[in-house]
């Protein structure tokens, strides 16, 4: 089987892989790193988002096998060294934004690249960027509170928590 | 008290592993020599089964074995938890549920075969191989059509009508009476559509043995692990508890659809054993929506009858409730029990009668879904009144408000056998009015109109019952379980607690909830209890989380076993401070004689109930662990009141959600962050239903909506952020918490209020033909009404 090298969360990894293997089963199955989640087969739900070269990805749609050389970036990548979490996600974490954790790899991998390009996105910007993120647990509301105020919004006037 | 006790917005310990990427759910489990099955699925909707033919599969590279219907002609049928007795004392038409399809196939995605192979791979590939050789049969897909002389789904049983149940039916001569002379009926016909509950996580199960134990392991996404337990091995597999141990660990969200004991549960542990190796199976999504249950999928005929001052005489309805090809667990209860029953809603009827007619199809089965049955029960009866309202010329609010159960009137016994314990309508509407702001309706609509838009209000109340359920009485009901539920409260030797709960969270926070009521209990932090869910193998016995049950029944017996706890640990406080334990007082961790100042902390008492140098063994065991279960003696109420604007597009149709806001009655509140979040979920799938989400079938039986390029889940551009408040409480009368469940408010009150709201825009811009649209309000049907 051919052999792929990337690197991952800075890490350098290499491994056999089929010519159909996708990007999210050499990171779960090959690498072990299940944070980045499958919950669909028509690339649509975006459980699977991951960052390659710095823009946002459906891990699910990409073969393994093209990425020779680039640079990953996953959800196991997004906390500091020490453990403490990253903007977006201690602020999803003083939200709400989360209920069953299953789509939240990918929400927060979107939301990173929403705000790496657009810092101070307005509510409709963030609905409509994560347009390609289902979640089912949260009626988005605190979703789209999280990521207004991971870019430093005030978010207070918004109704609830 | 403590900070993070009851009543604090304490922020969830699990969102840490769930952000970092360090959640555990069932797909991230990978055992030692672990097999793949993948599974050989219908792709009729009925079919004579004459031959599968393996052979070409079994001998295709890494395949170990290909599985059949004739591999499970020895064991049982996946069975139903709950027997209906139809109207004429009949019980329901239960056909069997084979593990694999034997003889025949009854809906598109029924499994037939079944291929375990080295890789996932392998077995996909083998799986196309296998060759089916059926001879198709007419489908029925419609449930009238089904009921008069379509196609048999079930030979066997000689009908597709599984149950006609009538409730209550000795009100029916009264019921019909009252309509003869009242001064005004409101009728309405409408479907309740179909719905794919559509967990982000698709189930997965992996089975395991080990031949040298003879012990089974089943990890499954499931909301009740010992239901599971129970039902695969006492009435599939013959498998006795203490050798079967059923896990389910982080579940990515259930809504119902992760209840119920499916085939591919009991495959994965019958082929463990046979292939004496793990034996895995995921879902993709495509499989998730033609075999997870479906919910919904009622067509109503309901009618009010009522005196010239609109106050509600009488109410009967007729409904037709899909079950699709077999009956999932709790299907046959959700038409009936579940809906039936909450037709009084937040009103005085005096004379309700509710027929249902439950039907096979050769669809998906049906099942409970975020509501099951109430949110059928609110839509139907908010729709008439509000089609009522109208025919009246009685303000919408102002004819909900005349029927009200009052405040003074609880407990509250409806015609259709629950007792209200408690409520107060008037003062959730109020609410909702301030919230909402509809005194300034009038102006936003002018503003719409500027805009070109059509701005309707729709205002709606709910109410369900929670905390499922009094054992006794849903025993009498058909229901094959207890409903109680269970906690194990284990205090470690220096403090720390350890609650080993029956209830499972799948996005609900127990891990943060649960904590809190023990701090508050006992006045320690909440950081030093953990929660321990989802195994068999060190939880009690207990029936898991649906119908917004967890706290009200599950939180209820962590509480009793609490105080058991807590009882001790005054005899032991009192033995250490040489005093009367009914003197004993305990109040922020810290146990002292009443009117002195000597005390012993939390800690203190702890170390020797498990160090007892020091300690009454004559008189007390030591150690500091009990055990409680919990069985409620009634259900709870939540109620409320909700209301939507819309803005629709008279060029296209399209309606957008302007605002939405909720006003609950959840009793008392443990986490208000969390009651948030759980009313925010399910206003987003209330609004799903009502404009974008339907499972649709052609006359063949193939589902058209099967994928999320077909099946319109919502998405963040879809909603608005919503108005909630739950400042109005009546604290639950009958659990010790005072607490009533707030899991499915959302998904119960939201869909009558969109649609309310959507036919309030057009009867105000002169449509006043419409009085009616089905879910979901697509652009085209919207659009359609406006030309009529």
């Amino acid at each position: 089987m051919p052999k792929v090298t990337m690197r991952v969360n800075g890490r350098q990894v290499s491994g056999e892989v089929e010519g159909r293997t996708l990007l999210v089963q050499f990171l779960r199955e090959g690498l072990e790193m299940t944070g980045t989640h499958v919950g669909c087969d028509t690339s649509q739900c975006g459980a699977c988002v991951v960052h390659v070269n710095g823009a946002a990805m459906k891990s699910c749609t990409t073969f393994a096998l093209d990425l020779e050389g680039a640079e990953v970036k996953t959800i196991e990548g997004m906390a500091a060294a020490d453990g403490s979490l990253g903007v977006i996600q201690q602020a999803f974490q003083d939200h709400h934004g989360l209920q069953c954790g299953f789509c939240t790899p990918g929400m927060v991998m979107s939301a990173a690249a929403l705000l790496a390009e657009n810092p101070k996105p307005t509510e409709a910007e963030v609905r409509h960027y994560l347009e390609g993120n289902i979640c089912r647990c949260t009626g988005y509301h605190n979703i789209v509170k999280a990521v207004m105020a991971a870019s430093g919004q005030d978010v207070s006037a918004i109704a609830a928590e | 008290m403590p900070k993070d006790g009851i009543g604090a917005s304490t922020k969830r310990r699990e969102d840490i592993r769930f952000l970092t990427g360090n959640g555990h759910y069932t797909d991230d489990i990978n055992l030692r020599g672990q097999t793949y099955a993948v599974f050989v699925r219908s792709q009729v909707a009925h079919g004579k089964l004459n031959k599968v033919d393996t052979s070409t599969a079994a001998g295709m590279p890494g395949v170990l074995r290909v599985f059949t219907g004739e591999d499970f002609a020895a064991v049982g049928g996946v069975p139903c938890g709950w027997q209906v007795t139809d109207k004429h004392g009949k019980v329901m038409l239960e056909p069997k549920h084979p593990v694999l399809a034997q003889g025949k196939v009854r809906y598109v995605g029924d499994a037939i075969a079944v291929v375990v192979a080295e890789t996932e791979a392998q077995a996909r590939d083998a799986a196309e191989a296998v060759v089916v050789d059926i001879d198709e049969l007419p489908a029925v897909i419609d449930m009238k059509a089904a009921v008069a002389g379509g196609p048999l789904v079930h030979d066997e049983i000689g009908s597709n009508l599984c149950y006609d149940w009538g409730f209550v039916e000795e009100n029916k001569a009264a019921t019909d009476a009252a309509f003869e002379t009242a001064a005004h009926v409101t009728t309405l016909e409408l479907v309740n559509n179909r719905l794919v509950p559509n967990a982000m996580e698709p189930r997965v199960a992996v089975g395991d043995y080990e031949r040298s134990t003879g012990q089974h392991t089943l990890y499954t996404t499931s909301q009740n692990p010992h239901v599971i337990r129970l039902l695969m091995g006492a009435f599939v597999l013959g498998i006795p508890e203490q050798k079967l141990r059923v896990v389910a660990p982080d579940v990515g969200g259930g809504f119902g659809s992760k209840i119920f004991h499916y085939v591919e549960e009991a495959f994965v542990t019958f082929a463990a054993k046979v292939v004496n190796r793990p034996v895995k199976w995921t879902a993709q999504r495509s499989e998730s929506f033609i075999t997870d249950a479906h919910g919904r999928d009622h067509v109503t005929k309901i009618q009010l009858a009522m005196d010239k001052d609109g106050h509600f005489l009488a109410l009967r309805t007729d409904t037709y409730a899909n079950m699709g090809a077999y009956l999932s667990t709790f299907a046959p209860s959700v038409p009936t029990w579940l809906h039936g029953t909450l037709m009084a809603g937040n009103y005085k009827t005096p004379l309700i009668y509710v027929n249902v007619k439950a039907v096979f199809t050769n669809t998906v089965p049906v099942d409970a879904y975020r509501g099951a049955g109430r949110p059928e029960a609110t839509y139907q009866l908010e729709r008439v009144i509000d089609k009522a309202a109208r025919e009246l010329g009685i303000d919408p609010i102002e004819l909900r408000r005349r029927n009200f159960v009052q405040p003074n009137e609880f407990p509250y016994q409806t015609p259709v056998a629950v007792v209200y314990d408690t409520g107060n309508y008037q003062a959730t509407m109020d609410k909702l009015i301030e919230i909402a702001d509809l005194a300034g309706f009038d102006k936003r609509r002018a503003e719409s109109a500027k805009h070109g838009k059509l701005r309707g209000l729709g205002v709606n109340c709910y109410i369900e019952a929670c905390g499922i359920a009094p054992s006794h009485l849903v025993g009498q009901l058909g229901a094959r379980a207890g409903l109680y539920e269970s906690a194990t409260v284990r205090v470690n030797a220096t403090g720390g607690i350890v609650v080993m709960t029956g209830s499972h969270s799948h996005g609900q926070g127990h891990e943060t909830a649960f904590p809190q009521v023990i701090a508050d209990m006992i006045g320690i932090p909440a950081d030093s209890v953990e929660i321990v869910h989802g195994d068999t193998a060190n939880t009690p016995m207990g029936m898991g989380t649906y119908g917004s049950r967890s706290l009200a029944v599950g939180g209820s017996a962590m509480v009793k076993a609490t105080n058991k706890i807590i009882a001790k640990a005054k005899k032991i406080a009192a033995h250490l401070l040489e005093a009367s334990d009914a003197d004993i007082e305990l109040k922020d961790g810290k146990f002292s004689v009443a009117g002195t100042d000597k005390s012993v902390d939390w800690g203190s008492v702890c170390l020797a109930a498990y160090v007892p140098h020091n300690y009454p063994l004559e008189s007390l065991e030591p150690g500091l662990e009990e055990t409680a279960f919990y069985d409620p003696s009634n259900f709870t109420y939540p109620a409320g009141a909700y209301a939507c604007e819309v803005e629709v597009d008279p060029d296209t149709g399209k309606v957008k959600i302007c605002s939405f806001a909720a006003a609950d009655d959840f009793g008392n509140i443990v986490n208000p962050m969390i009651v948030d979040g759980q009313v925010h979920g399910g206003i987003g799938q209330g609004i799903g239903q009502a404009l974008l989400e339907s499972a649709v079938y052609d006359e063949n039986g193939q589902l058209l909506s099967g994928s999320y390029m077909d099946y319109a889940m919502p998405r963040a551009d879809d909603v608005p952020f919503y108005t909630v408040d739950h400042s109005c409480q009546t604290p639950c009368t009958h659990n010790p918490l005072g607490v009533k469940g707030c899991g499915e408010a959302g998904a119960i009150g939201s869909p009558p209020a969109v649609v309310n709201a959507v036919v309030d825009a057009l009867q105000r811009a002169g449509h006043t033909s419409v009085t009616h649209i089905d879910m979901p309000l697509s652009p085209s049907r919207v659009w359609a009404a406006m030309q009529a």
